[in-house]
């Protein structure tokens, strides 16, 4: 189309964003697979570590405690440990609509609150299991 | 120049087809025993001795350091469905062709180094040396 230079130019329009629905909770669950899966990402270079420092030695294994039993080493594995829960579990709910099921909408939206309330609990739980001693048994 | 044979295949304009989404599904079916026993191991050694660590890794089942052989597919297979999926993110919000390149060469460099120091690490905890 030629532009008219008598018009002022209108804004083209554009598609809605995010931030103009109100959110399903399946949109809330499908974005926090992406974040999870990043997240996991960049815990994949802790894990790297804390096998450098298993092979290293007791000196660098014990700077590695050091640093995970501080409170912000905490509060980054309680972030993979809920990421790992709420991944894993969403994924299964992703293979299960890959094959075709649970695609309705309840099913959906209530698979969809079983995966948050759940990957929580679990995350709680492992924390609360690992912290109350049971921990360094060698599994 | 395409063919309707390479078109009907499912070879369309992104060269590659289903490639994608099946390794990213079948990366993601490997995971879910790998990460579950992942869970359970990393639970247990928690907060452990670097020696009880070291016996988890090195200890023998079947005549072989069974868990540090999980731990190193559940490294590699983890790092591959992680460029399968970052590939996607990158896709979906960075718009030039450079940044799109620069991104993914980044993402597989950090991937391969990640992978190559775990496997370097497993190797040294519980290589027959």
């Amino acid at each position: 189309m030629a532009e008219n230079p008598q018009q002022p130019q209108r804004p083209r329009p554009l598609s809605p964003f995010l931030t103009i629905y109100r959110w399903p909770v399946t949109m809330a669950t499908s974005i926090t697979h992406r974040v999870t899966g990043v997240g996991l990402a960049l815990g994949s270079v802790v894990l790297a570590w804390w096998l450098v420092a298993i092979a290293s030695g007791p000196e660098t294994y014990a700077a590695f405690n050091a640093v995970a039993g501080s409170w912000i080493g905490l509060l980054a594995l309680f972030g993979f440990t809920w990421s790992l829960a709420y991944h894993l579990l969403n994924g299964i709910r992703h293979l299960a609509w890959d094959t075709g099921y649970g695609f309705n909408v309840k099913t959906a939206d209530a698979t969809g609150w079983f995966v948050i309330v759940l990957s929580v609990l679990l995350a709680i739980g492992v924390f609360a299991f690992a912290y109350l001693g049971h921990g360094g048994t060698g599994a | 120049m395409e063919t309707p044979l390479h078109k009907v295949q499912g070879l369309g304009s992104s060269h590659s087809g289903v490639k994608h989404f099946w390794r990213q599904r079948m990366t993601a079916a490997a995971m879910v025993p790998l990460a579950i026993w992942f869970a359970w191991s990393v639970v247990g050694l928690a907060g452990a001795r670097e020696s009880d660590a070291l016996f988890y890794l090195t200890r023998s089942a079947f005549g072989l350091p069974l868990n540090a052989i999980l731990m190193g597919a559940f490294i590699v297979i983890a790092l591959y469905h992680m460029v399968l999926g970052i590939q996607v993110v990158i896709d979906d919000y960075v718009h030039s062709s450079g940044g799109k390149i620069a991104w993914m060469l980044f993402t597989r460099a950090a991937a391969l180094a990640v992978a190559a120091v775990s496997l370097f690490a497993l190797f040294r905890i519980a290589g027959p040396v």
